[in-house]
């Protein structure tokens, strides 16, 4: 390994000769850069947009459940025919659940937070220049780029957006008759969701060669921190899982233009008898949480990556089980494959592929437990510093507990079958992929804010921020179990048709004013995040007294990361407080010979020089004592 | 430095009072107006979000003075040569607060809200889920304290000074083996217990299914079919689809001609019942939740589920205490626009009151749907006259 990385040195210095003669315009500076510093920050500025226009989306819906019998003008005004006489008509509802879902799974959730920190991170923490491809990765941020455009412009169709859900089922989706949605609204989703798997593709391919090929010499794949681990495994993950969908979605083009039949069989809609034949809505299923379920998991292991790093550097302490993480990382992603059925236990699917389902689901609560307990082991007798992202990573296994544990309910076929696609599933997910995801990406970001914009951001600012979208969080969804266990299902317009729902309404009101709440916090964050680009603090080049290798990167930011050579690593990142140290941090790029005081024989385990020089040392301190 | 730094804050400060003074003039100004103008419809609702964005205005502008002062205290503590505001030790006990905060509203929800649930299973096999749902709950609520007492307490305990140095402590793999062993044994009595609870719910050919009911969804409502003195179902065909034959029940098939129609799902006691679930146009879900009973109901792809209903709605109307309690079945699956109200009440009854009922329901066979069979076909008309002569006797 150590004689490739040599060999790309040289090749990276071959090219950073060439770049001499690029001339650096605008355009291939500030729009279409190929330095992977600067396409995360694209990435991100994206990711927090379409974040904050589908939590604009989630407001609007909860406004129409708290108050389904009131009329508000302003959102004639607003949303026009959408909502006429001032309420969110039924169909605009679905759309804005389905938009809400779909923007933040996908555009927020796996772009946002993938695309960002895997770009930034993966070549500063493992000491390349850049990607390994950097025409690709550009390429990657302008198709999910375009993909964005083309799923917003969904509004601005005749019937709207999209509106079956953001899992768009066949035949709903398939018949265009079937609802407004589906008509105009679902051919433009369906063409950006086959923009934005390219650029995953794309991006992929390029952190998983980068992070094989390009690691700096000494960097083995067992000093790569977390991040890197998880950032590498997600990218498999899609790699592998998004292909799946791209079959799936071009199936069902194919039945709404072009009249086959593939997901549909024996359909008489509003009375006119269809000609579909012999087709299955379940193989569209099959076939959608094939990439759904490693996508969760796609969503969330980079959050879990950000989340250790943090904890480490903030607890000041060495991340609990290092190979532990990895392994039970490892586990995950490829249990995640074997689990997608558990959405279908009640679909008709086979009950005996419902129970193996059930045992592979369960099987996968055992690494995240694993990780769990060593986050928590991580903070044990640490000495935590409360940067608003160490209180984000902190939320983030608080809500991955939470929310992981009413898994365990899901996951089990038997309780599934009243809980399936209730008011808990909501609760469920929420928590453990949606807040916690969301709270493992503004870890980072507010982490990583000094290395991307120089500068830092305002720290009260994010006290606030956290405590507020924290506790709304909470509030917003822990009730929400609630209901699900009274049989309140999701995709509900309004609880006014049901009797034994109504007593909800209240608690509807109460989560809507939580949101709302939460909502506004994120305009702190947004404050804060604007303006300390521009007039935040100057930063120095280690904030945080880290030891991964991007705080070794100057300041000002180079194309190619480091000027003259990329430093070598000695050591895995997580040497904080190590006894013997005179600092409570010994960065990777220190070699052992620099901290022959700290040094363990645990240190030299496959290094038998090492070792040797460790014990003759320890032997001559020995010795120095017995003479004092 | 730092005194000039507090000078400027202090001008900044001044500002802002100032500004605030403004602002509330400013508000008073426009109250008054919006009292002028508030008969107008339109303006009244623009004065009502001006409202709400002012509100938050000026809850900005308390943050913002909130964040100066602090920072006002933190330079004068630190002119003084005092430590500043040691933001480590705050949030250390906000996280203290939160997890006594938090632990007791996931107490007070999990009892007052937790109360809300459902009332006990109607249904043979709901007994044995609702068993599993205690038993899963009692284990993880005792995780849920257990982690998040540790997450916050640790946070708390362990909040961050100068003085201490962290523990190094990089791994244990003994430690490590017991909470991989302890999870997994846990899991695996979960995974035993919940597949043989499954099996022995979806299991077929446990259960007789005595009663064939005939469930279909269609954009938004669903139908219901019972079948008649032969107590089987006539197969049906969605090529026959009509305005009349809206199943497209297939009356060449002689089991159909005594098929009944209902509106109301009404379901004998204690008897075994397979309903079967169709759909016509989208994917819809027969969830009957007091029953635990959920399936979807999936175009071109047949499905059903085997059950036996144990309170009548009369019991539980007197269990749950609600004189209009009634049993429903409606659609857990998005299936288009009024997916929200597709619904069918279920009642339970005695079979006394079941043979009653089933005595008065009209056939599927509707005379207009005779009619138009008349015309379409001679010969199965002739059965179906003989059929409506047996249905009128029945009657």
């Amino acid at each position: 390994m150590s004689t490739l990385a040599v060999h790309d040195h040289g090749v990276v210095h071959h090219e950073e000769g060439h770049e001499h003669h690029h001339k650096a315009t605008f355009l291939n500076t500030y729009v279409f850069s190929q330095d992977h510093k600067y396409i995360a920050k694209q990435f991100l500025v994206t990711g927090i947009i379409m974040a904050f226009i589908a939590m604009t989306l989630s407001i609007l819906f909860r406004i129409q459940l708290a108050y389904p019998d009131k009329s508000f003008p302003i959102l004639e005004t607003l949303l026009g025919r959408f909502a006429p006489n001032g309420r969110i008509s039924p169909d605009f509802y679905m759309s804005l659940v389905t938009i809400h879902g779909t923007i933040m799974v996908f555009f927020v959730l796996t772009a946002g937070l993938s695309g960002t920190f895997a770009n930034l991170l993966i070549p500063l923490q493992v000491g390349a220049r850049d990607m390994a491809s950097p025409f690709v990765n550009m390429l990657s941020y302008w198709f999910f780029f375009i993909a964005s455009l083309i799923m917003l412009s969904s509004f601005l169709v005749q019937k709207g957006p999209a509106s079956g859900g953001w899992t768009i089922y066949p035949p709903l989706s398939a018949l265009p008759k079937s609802m407004p949605g589906s008509d105009m609204g679902m051919t433009l989703w369906l063409i950006s969701m086959v923009l934005f798997i390219a650029s995953q593709l794309m991006g992929g391919i390029n952190y998983i060669s980068t992070v094989l090929n390009m690691r700096t010499k000494g960097m083995d794949l067992w000093k790569m921190p977390l991040t890197v681990w998880a950032l590498f495994l997600t990218a498999v993950l899609g790699v592998l899982s998004f292909p799946v969908l791209v079959a799936g979605v071009v199936l069902l083009i194919f039945d709404r233009s072009f009249g086959t039949s593939f997901y549909l069989s024996d359909i008489v809609l509003n009375g006119k008898v269809m000609p579909f034949e012999g087709g299955s809505p379940i193989l569209f299923q099959h076939l959608f949480w094939f990439l759904g379920h490693p996508e969760v998991y796609i969503v969330i292991m980079p959050a879990m990556g950000l989340s250790s790093e943090v904890l480490a550097v903030n607890s000041r302490k060495p991340i609990f089980g290092y190979h532990a993480m990895v392994y039970s990382l490892i586990g995950i992603a490829v249990l995640s494959f074997i689990v997608w059925g558990h959405h279908m236990f009640v679909t008709g699917m086979n009950p005996f592929l419902g129970g193996v389902f059930m045992i592979t689901t369960l099987i996968i609560a055992v690494p995240s437990a694993v990780k769990t307990f060593n986050w928590l082991a991580t903070l044990w007798r640490g000495n935590i510093r409360f940067t608003p992202a160490m209180l984000f990573a902190i939320g983030m296994v608080s809500f991955f507990i939470s929310g992981g544990l009413t898994g365990i309910f899901l996951g089990n076929a038997a309780l599934d079958i009243n809980l399936h696609d209730t008011y808990f599933v909501i609760a469920h997910f929420h928590l453990v992929m949606g807040s916690a995801a969301i709270f493992g990406m503004l870890a980072g970001v507010y982490h990583w804010f000094p290395k991307m914009y120089r500068r830092m951001m305002d720290e009260r600012l994010g006290y606030l921020h956290f405590w507020l979208t924290f506790i709304g969080a909470y509030l917003v969804f822990f009730p929400m179990h609630f209901m699900g266990l009274d049989g309140v299902p999701r995709r509900y317009y309004a609880f006014t048709e049901f009797e034994s729902m109504k007593r909800w309404l209240t608690v509807n009101v109460f989560i809507t004013w939580a949101a709302i709440m939460a909502g506004i916090a994120q305009l702190a964050f947004a404050y804060n995040f604007v303006h300390s680009i521009f007039w935040g603090k100057k930063t120095v080049q280690n904030p945080w007294n880290a030891n991964t290798l991007e705080w070794t990167a100057p300041i000002e930011h180079i194309h190619g990361n480091w000027d003259g050579e990329i430093p070598t690593v000695y050591r895995w990142p997580y040497d904080y407080s190590k006894p013997g140290h005179d600092t409570d941090f010994i960065p990777q790029n220190v070699p052992f010979s620099q901290t022959m005081s700290s040094n363990l024989p645990h240190d030299f385990e496959d290094n038998p020089g090492g070792l040797e020089e460790h014990t003759k040392w320890t032997n001559a301190q020995k010795a120095n004592e017995a003479v004092k | 430095m730092g005194f000039k730094q507090l000078i400027n804050s202090k001008k900044t400060l001044s500002l802002f009072a100032a500004f605030v003074l403004f602002g509330t003039n400013q508000l008073m100004a426009q109250a008054t107006a919006a009292a002028d103008t508030a008969t107008v419809d339109k303006s009244a609702m623009w004065t009502g979000v001006g409202y709400y964005v002012l509100l938050f205005f000026v809850a900005s502008l308390c943050v913002a003075i909130l964040g100066k002062i602090l920072r006002v205290y933190d330079l004068t503590q630190k002119m003084q040569g005092k430590k500043g505001l040691n933001w480590n030790g705050i949030m250390g006990v906000c996280c203290a607060l939160f997890l006594i905060t938090g632990m007791y509203g996931a107490y007070w929800s999990l009892t007052v809200q937790g109360s809300m649930k459902l009332p006990e299973a109607a249904s043979a096999h709901g007994g044995d889920i609702d068993s599993m749902f205690t038993t899963t709950t009692i284990l993880t609520l005792i995780v849920f304290v257990i982690t998040q007492i540790c997450l916050f307490g640790f946070a708390f305990v362990y909040r961050g000074s100068d003085k201490r140095k962290a523990y190094f402590l990089p791994h244990n793999n003994l430690i490590e083996k017991i909470w991989t062993i302890i999870p997994a044994a846990v899991l695996t009595i979960l995974v035993v217990f919940g597949f043989f609870t499954w099996q022995r719910v979806e299991d077929s050919s446990q259960q007789k299914g005595d009663l064939n009911i005939d469930v279909t969804g269609h954009q938004f409502a669903w139908e219901l079919r019972y079948p008649g003195a032969d107590g089987k179902l006539g197969s049906l065909n969605f090529r026959l689809t009509t305005a009349l034959n809206k199943l497209g029940v297939d009356f060449k098939d002689r089991n159909s001609l005594d098929d009944i129609s209902a509106d109301t799902l009404v379901l004998p006691v204690h008897q075994s019942i397979r309903l079967n679930i169709h759909a016509q146009d989208v994917i819809h879900s027969v969830y009957m939740p007091h029953f635990r009973l959920q399936q979807n109901a999936v175009p071109g792809l047949p499905t059903f589920f085997k059950f036996v209903p144990t309170i009548t709605t009369a019991e539980m109307r007197r269990k749950t205490d609600n004189p209009n309690f009634e049993y429903l079945l409606y659609c857990n699956k998005i299936c288009g626009g009024a997916h929200y109200n597709m619904q069918k009440v279920v009642r339970v009854v005695t079979q006394a009151e079941y043979q009653d009922w089933i005595a008065k329901q009209k056939p599927y066979l509707s005379d207009p749907l005779k009619k138009e069979l008349h015309f379409a076909d001679a010969k199965p008309a002739a059965q179906v006259n003989a059929a409506s002569n047996r249905l009128a006797l029945n009657n």
